[in-house]
């Protein structure tokens, strides 16, 4: 079993490969997916639930003196999110255009995408924290390739911004952990995360809060934590549905998975004294970013915003550090992440048939289009965080969790709690996001049907179940949270005990 | 198993050169691709031996131990010194067309045999200076390397491009060389000893008064050996020289004369450590060196539009991680870094130039803009090119990233935070500047789309560069092996 995870993260890369090499591109890309997901589900039901902690371990020695090492290994956390990874992907992959409309080009296009999971499912899956690390930056070059050879809009400008914005993220962040490591006495130093998290259970790490700060920022940058945020939405909404799809859906947690997996279970004592900090910027995710998710005039970048404001709510989850928080902060990543991949699925295949996505020039778009049309409305309202959905289940345990933290006092006078207010501003996010999610409805799909698009043909078969199976994933988290909720419990536990 | 004395492998390099010499001079009928051939095969056995030679400690008191140390260190960077010279004898194989033309001559073959010659010495006097522990076997090692460079530089003499380079390489040149020579001159005066060893000592032991006059030789040494490495501020003449130069000489300068520099400035530094004084103003005159070539190099490579400049200031960029970590010095980690740093740095610059001579032929220049379409007309060229770009500006994986991992991890362990933050905002420029060349080769759309033609030994040598810049990215312990 312990080979799972090296197919799940060679099979991409062995797809990308010989989809270069000139195997069909989207027959390959599909079927790899597939496969994943397959290999995920199966690694889901065989993970020992009743043992918990990390299974499916396998270490290959690279560098025996710097105890670096090919490290796989995942617990209920890391499987939640290979599942998430491995659905968007295969989502992804399947909506994606076909051959003929990419202009000779679809080997590259197929790749990078398949280039993209494989970086995702690495990062999720590796247990050593160069590899954790590295794998994500596997998806930075295809990024680039995508946003600009088939981005729409002002493509130019926003792929050299989202890499840049990335790469000095990334650098911040590798500052941080390097800064970590050398922090730590010489011979008890290692990139191994487990090793590592033993040794924070010592004491032996140091709590240095820059060093925290430092971590913080580049993560933050990785998730467009507000005052970070301004590549993501210009990116997702110039990025070709799929690439937007899995950024959005699955690559932005990597720096969410990071913070829960790395930041928080090493440096616990030094993550408090940013908890502050992190609130303000979070309530500036969400009521900041929401208010101007509210102003935009185009659905590209209502949804490009409106990823950049959820992650304010997973911030507070994280930040409140109890067992409901932080159950609720993970179970939103997945829910979160296959909701926005639907959205920028549907999103994508309005622009193919419209050339625009622009609220003036939609409208009524539902009479064309019903299949897509209904699908749009069902992921807004889970977007919205509406029961039924894994939203609504995650948000309400976020908001639990937060306003059960006890937090410190804000100012004398002042009746609340820090946290008690910081969940307040979240909560009047749901009225924020109900308000463009709801404009985004109406502009696009409902009212008057013009003339041009009557005729417009809507999502054919093949497109379907892709939609429908991120729609029916989502319905699952929202009705048996429980699910996925005894999975990541037990890891939640070790934190909350480790600190 | 035979394991040669390191010292042949230098007596090897210089017999081969001798017999190139000769061959070129009396057998005037043989193609003169001939002469290239034998050499690459030759060198590249020569190569292929050094990894089964041992570094060896001279006798106490023999002549030799006096200027010569055959150390890990010695035998790693020479054998940087080797692979970079085959690589830039096979390049100039590919470039031997372009070459031809811009000579002028009674045969079109007329000329060109010296090419293939003159490299070998230049690799001799590098394979040198890495061994060389005494100021004056520094000299003259670093004189052969710089003299044959002064013919390689402006060989093309139909190109005033490449007459202006070699001009303006030999004027700058000399003169750092003076510079050198005078800072020897300073620490010889103070010292009495040429033997770094014996410097070495001498500082020890040397009071206090001493010490302007050291450092007024060490800051002479620093000027003539920045010169070499391309380090801020004495760095002016890179971008016009390796622009003007035929490609294969400015791939080799942008990898053979950093790695030579680098080791030496490795060894002459040493003396100077001892002294926890000068030690201090040593490093921050090197830390403020690094923040300028650091800052210049990325901030100028950001507008280039023309690929060798672009080369040149990102050789610039590299020479100041480099110096990042050799501000940040510690005895036990600063040397691997630095040298693992620089055989990463050869594989993803000698990659970009391959690629690029067979694109220059083909496309008949070398800006940013001859790429464009690539990876349509040639998906291997795109795809060495996307690595080596890759590799330089730092994307993990790759051994570029490894090389800044261990920079940022020197300078992070010394807390330096001026260099950390400088660092961290280079990088960001660097992947503007080095995506640009895959933005073309990627986005934009080439003007003529008929395919390139590879001849099979270039495939083979990019494919074998690309991969050894992956295996090394995620697998360095070979490398580091050797450095133990």
């Amino acid at each position: 079993m312990a080979s799972l995870l090296h197919l799940l993260i060679a099979i991409p890369i062995v797809g990308a490969i010989a989809i270069l090499l000139g195997a069909p591109a989207k027959k390959t890309a599909i079927a790899s997916a597939a496969v994943n997901l397959l290999l995920t589900l199966a690694a889901l039901f065989s993970y020992d639930r009743l043992a918990g902690g990390y299974q499916f371990q396998s270490i290959t020695p690279l560098i025996p003196e710097w105890r670096l090492s090919y490290y796989l290994g995942v617990d209920g956390l890391s499987l939640i999110m290979l599942l998430l990874t491995a659905i968007v992907a295969l989502a992804a992959v399947w909506v994606a255009p076909k051959e003929d409309s990419l202009n000779q080009r679809s080997g590259l296009y197929y790749s990078s995408l398949l280039f993209i999971a494989a970086g995702a499912t690495g990062a999720f899956a590796s247990l050593d924290l160069f590899f954790f690390y590295a794998f994500h930056e596997l998806a930075l070059i295809p990024t680039f390739l995508m946003i600009g050879i088939w981005g729409s809009g002002d493509r130019v400008a926003a792929a050299w911004k989202i890499t840049i914005y990335l790469a000095v993220g990334s650098i911040i962040l590798l500052v941080g952990l390097l800064a970590l490591l050398v922090n730590i006495p010489p011979d008890a130093r290692t990139f191994d995360i487990v090793q590592l998290q033993s040794l924070a259970a010592q004491g032996l790490i140091p709590q240095t809060s820059w060093i925290y700060g430092t971590i913080l920022i580049g993560f933050g940058i990785l998730i467009s934590l507000f005052p970070f945020h301004t590549w993501a939405p210009k990116a997702y909404a110039s990025a070709p549905a799929p690439t937007a799809m899995l950024h959005a859906g699955v690559l932005k947690k990597f720096g969410l998975y990071g913070l829960l997996r790395v930041a928080l279970p090493l440096l616990p004592g030094a993550a408090q004294e940013w908890t502050n900090l992190l609130l303000i910027l979070l309530a500036g995710n969400i009521l900041y970013v929401g208010l101007v998710t509210i102003a935009q005039r185009s659905l590209d970048l209502t949804l490009g915003y409106s990823s950049v404001m959820h992650m304010g709510y997973i911030f507070l989850g994280i930040a409140s550090f109890n067992l409901l928080g932080l159950n609720g902060a993970a179970l939103l990543m997945l829910a979160h992440g296959l909701s926005i991949a639907a959205l920028f699925a549907v999103a994508g295949q309005v622009r193919e048939r419209t050339g625009t996505l622009e609220y003036a020039k939609l409208g009524g778009l539902a009479k064309p289009l019903p299949f897509l049309g209904y699908t749009f409305g069902i992921a807004a309202f889970a977007s919205i965080g509406l029961p039924g959905f894994g939203n609504f289940a995650s948000e309400i345990l976020v908001f639990f969790g937060a306003f059960q933290h006890a937090g410190t006092a804000v100012s004398r006078g002042i009746a609340f709690s820090n946290f008690q207010l910081a969940t307040i501003i979240a909560l009047w996010g749901v009225v924020i996001s109900a308000v463009y999610m709801l404009r985004a409805y109406r502009a696009a799909f409902l009212g008057e049907t013009r003339k041009e698009w009557a005729t417009l043909a809507d999502a054919k078969c093949c497109i379907k179940p892709a939609l429908v199976l991120l729609l029916a994933a989502l319905l699952v988290v929202g009705f048996r949270p429980q699910l996925f909720l005894d999975l990541i419990t037990p890891t939640v536990k070790t934190f909350i005990a480790a600190q | 198993m035979i394991s040669p004395n390191p010292i042949f492998l230098d007596i090897a390099v210089l017999a081969l050169g001798l017999i190139l010499l000769l061959l070129e001079a009396f057998d005037d009928e043989k193609e003169k691709s001939f002469l290239g051939w034998t050499s690459i095969v030759v060198l590249g056995a020569i190569f292929i031996l050094s990894f089964f030679s041992k570094p060896v400690s001279f006798a106490e008191g023999s002549q030799l131990a006096q200027f010569y140390r055959a150390d890990t260190f010695a035998l790693f960077y020479k054998r940087i010194a080797l692979g970079a010279t085959l690589l830039v004898l096979l390049m100039s194989v590919d470039f031997r067309s372009t070459l031809a033309r811009l000579i002028p001559g009674v045969t079109p073959n007329a000329g060109t045999g010296e090419f293939f010659t003159l490299p070998v010495f230049t690799c001799l006097g590098l394979m040198w200076m890495a061994s060389a522990i005494d100021f004056v076997m520094i000299f003259v090692s670093l004189e052969l390397v710089t003299i044959s460079f002064y013919i390689l530089v402006s060989y093309m003499r139909r190109s005033s491009a490449s007459l202006e380079a070699g001009v303006k390489y030999l004027i700058l040149g000399a003169l750092s060389t003076g510079f050198l020579v005078y800072g020897i001159t300073w620490v010889f005066g103070v010292t009495g000893q040429t033997n770094l060893q014996r410097v070495t000592d001498m500082i020890h032991v040397l009071p206090a008064a001493n010490h302007p006059a050291l450092l007024f030789g060490m800051g002479l040494l620093l000027v003539g050996l920045g010169f070499k490495i391309a380090a801020a501020p004495f760095q002016l003449w890179v971008p016009d020289v390796y622009q003007g130069a035929p490609t294969p000489i400015t791939a080799f300068l942008s990898v053979g004369s950093k790695a030579a520099g680098f080791i030496v400035l490795m060894r002459v530094m040493q003396p100077f450590l001892v002294s926890p004084e000068i030690a201090s103003k040593l490093l921050a005159v090197l830390g403020s060196m690094a923040i300028l070539t650091l800052i210049y190099g990325n901030l100028a490579a950001m507008p280039q539009e023309n690929l060798k400049r672009l080369l040149a200031y990102s050789s610039i960029a590299h020479a100041g991680y480099l110096l990042v970590s050799l501000a940040s010095w510690d005895r036990l980690t600063v040397p691997t870094t630095v040298s693992f740093y620089l055989a990463g740095y050869l594989l993803m610059t000698m990659l970009a130039f391959l690629v690029m001579i067979v694109v220059q032929r083909a496309t008949g220049g070398d800006d940013i803009a001859n790429f464009n379409g690539l990876a349509r007309r040639s998906p291997i060229l795109a795809f060495g090119m996307l690595v080596a770009m890759i590799s330089l500006a730092g994307v993990p994986l790759t051994v570029g990233f490894l090389g800044k991992l261990l920079v940022f991890r020197d300078a992070i362990a010394q807390q330096h935070w001026a260099l950390v933050i400088v660092g961290i905002l280079t990088v960001g420029a660097g992947f503007y500047y080095y995506l640009k060349v895959v933005r073309a080769m990627f986005w934009n759309a080439a003007s003529d789309t008929s395919a390139i033609e590879v001849s099979g030994v270039t495939k083979l040598t990019i494919a074998v560069l690309a991969f050894l810049i992956f295996a090394f990215g995620v697998y360095p312990t070979p490398v580091l092996a050797m450095l133990q």
